[in-house]
């Protein structure tokens, strides 16, 4: 469904006036693969480069070589309404959902925009629409025109999905999506995204820095570190059989994680 | 209470609080307007007594200003010993060409500065941001009272721009089209110069707030969902950076009454800053009073009419 191949992507530190000009190397060669209707976890620590990834895959920046195939098409080599049509189908969900929308927007404008700009339809059909996304995903549709910054951080989140969803996209990429949230909410939320998946046929690469998450979430899972894809495989086989001491390293923090093949970690079907 | 009811009692205050200051700080500046004549010798004490008590000046400082308060609601607001009226009218005679002058200079500069400003900001390191920074610090680093003589010369050798005045002395006798021209030929270098005095400031603080938007995770995310430049700039980005520029606004309204000080006096536009020059040189009291308040009558209102706007287009300030 979503494939990267060999990205490479450097930030350049400094004025271009400056003698002290560096380059830090966000994504090395990056390569991976996730297949229709499944959930790759990306993991790897602040600053490893899963942010980035996940902006040059929704093409928020360009990346400075490689390859981004969506169901076998070239997302960098489209331009302007090629692009523009081709976005619809991946779409990004932030940590910081009070953030990410605007504060000015009401729940229904904040919902409805995505689809106002791509299609033609009509003001009515268009908020019937977003209303029915906002019921689907748990937002009373009543609560329309109150501004996102009345909602709980649950609700927000809950939005931003909705928001994600109306184009009817193929990928989400949920970057740190649940990360701000309580357990509580995260639990809910990852229970409305797993339903979401099956019913409407979607594909995540899930962002975390949290493995306990990922688990629960993604049936494949890619360890990062200084922009490189370390390890990665089914979430199974990278938990039993870890082979990076980074991947071992992050495994031995979370308490109650058990190694033993007959007690493996499946996610919730 | 509500917010704006708040504000606009707070304003009330605030006024009172400045103009029985302003009447206290020039009550007890040194002299007044009968002192000259004490120095010509046809003038008797006797008759300068008389003319203080006749004018009220004799009388306490809290009794003068009540005095003043009366006038004021009658709307004469004291009397002009130099100009032998009421001062109020006399005010507002001048501030209206000063109002004719800023108000433009300001209007030219904001319909330049926010397309400018926005453009800019929306192309950061690329060769838009570079002619900003560099208008900026061109126009900082030129002094108004240089620019106001460059334009001035300007004036004198092309011959096409008249100096000084608000209007030319056949003004009268025009047509319509004819006196638009001659009030815009007036008009055009000292608001020029103001003009350009602005500028710096208002692009600065405009690019400044759009940057610091732009980079903001909700314009991150609406690129994501594929909202086109345009709308980015103008729906998303601007309303949210139009906060500090609101402030902004109210700011330079507040200032127009007394922004032109300096090339009013250059130009020889009669405007209130020569008027109230004038006043303070001949302690003319009533006069400096007035003129002092009235701006701040300016100022107080253009912060409350930017706190409205604040509390009409955020809902954020609503909600507090």
């Amino acid at each position: 469904m979503l494939e990267a191949l060999h990205l490479y992507k450097r930030y350049v530190q400094g004025h271009w006036y400056s003698r002290n000009r560096f380059y830090v190397t966000a994504l090395d060669n990056v390569s991976l693969n996730i297949g229709p209707r499944s959930t790759l976890a990306l993991v790897g620590e602040s600053g490893a480069g899963k942010s980035t990834l996940a902006r040059c895959l929704s093409r928020l920046e360009e990346v400075d070589s490689g390859a981004i195939r969506l169901e076998g098409r070239n997302l960098l080599s489209l331009r302007s309404q090629e692009l523009l049509a081709a976005r619809r189908n991946i779409q990004l969900i932030f940590q910081d959902s009070a953030a990410a929308m605007n504060p000015r927007f009401s729940a229904a404008e904040i919902v409805e925009e995505p689809l106002l700009i791509q299609t033609r339809m009509t003001r009515r059909a268009l908020r019937q629409q977003a209303l029915a996304l906002m019921e689907q995903v748990g937002i009373s549709p009543q609560s329309e025109r109150r501004p996102a910054c009345e909602f709980s951080g649950g609700q927000r989140q809950r939005l931003a999905i909705a928001r994600a969803l109306i184009l009817k996209p193929r990928v989400l990429i949920l970057d740190e999506a649940l990360s701000s949230l309580d357990s509580a909410t995260q639990e809910q939320i990852m229970k409305l995204l797993l339903d979401l998946q099956v019913s409407l046929s979607l594909t995540y690469l899930f962002i975390t820095h949290d493995l306990r998450l990922a688990a629960g979430m993604a049936d494949h899972i890619a360890i990062m570190q200084a922009g490189r894809i370390i390890e990665s495989g089914s979430i199974s086989t990278v938990f039993l059989t870890a082979q990076h001491p980074y991947t071992r390293l992050l495994l031995a923090t979370i308490p109650g994680i058990q190694t033993d093949p007959s007690t493996s970690i499946q996610r919730e079907q | 209470m509500p917010y704006l009811v708040r504000r606009v009692f707070s304003s009330l205050f605030l006024l009172f609080g400045v103009s029985l200051l302003t009447f206290v700080l020039v009550d007890f500046a040194p002299g007044e307007f009968f002192d000259e004549m004490r120095l010509n010798p046809q003038i008797s004490v006797k008759t300068i007594a008389g003319l203080r008590s006749q004018y009220g000046l004799n009388l306490p400082l809290p009794v003068k200003y009540l005095h003043w308060l009366k006038s004021v609601a009658k709307g004469e607001g004291g009397f002009s010993f130099a100009y032998n009226s009421p001062a109020a009218p006399i005010i507002w005679q001048r501030a209206q060409n000063t109002l004719l002058l800023t108000g433009t200079a300001t209007l030219f500069a904001w319909l330049i500065a926010i397309p400018f400003g926005i453009w800019s900001a929306a192309r950061p390191g690329r060769a838009p941001a570079l002619l900003a920074g560099g208008t900026i610090s061109t126009l900082l680093a030129i002094p108004d009272l240089v620019l106001a003589l460059l334009l001035l010369l300007l004036a004198v050798r092309s011959g096409y721009f008249p100096v000084g005045g608000v209007v030319g002395l056949d003004f009268s006798q025009l047509g319509p089209w004819s006196k638009f021209k001659d009030m815009a030929r007036h008009l055009f270098l000292p608001s020029l110069c103001l003009t350009v005095g602005f500028l710096p400031m208002l692009l600065s603080h405009i690019r400044a707030s759009m940057v610091e938007v732009l980079e903001s995770p909700f314009i991150a995310a609406a690129r994501a969902h594929g909202i086109p430049l345009r709308r980015l700039l103008l729906i998303h980005a601007l309303p949210a950076a139009a906060n500090p520029l609101i402030s902004l606004f109210g700011f330079s309204l507040g200032i127009l009454l007394s922004s032109s000080l300096v090339i009013e006096g250059i130009f020889g536009w009669p405007g209130l800053g020569q008027l109230l020059i004038e006043a303070i040189l001949e302690r003319d009291f009533y006069l400096v009073v007035d003129a002092a308040i009235f701006a701040t009558v300016f100022l107080i209102a253009g912060n409350l009419l930017a706190d409205t706007l604040l509390y009409a287009l955020d809902p954020r300030i609503r909600a507090e």
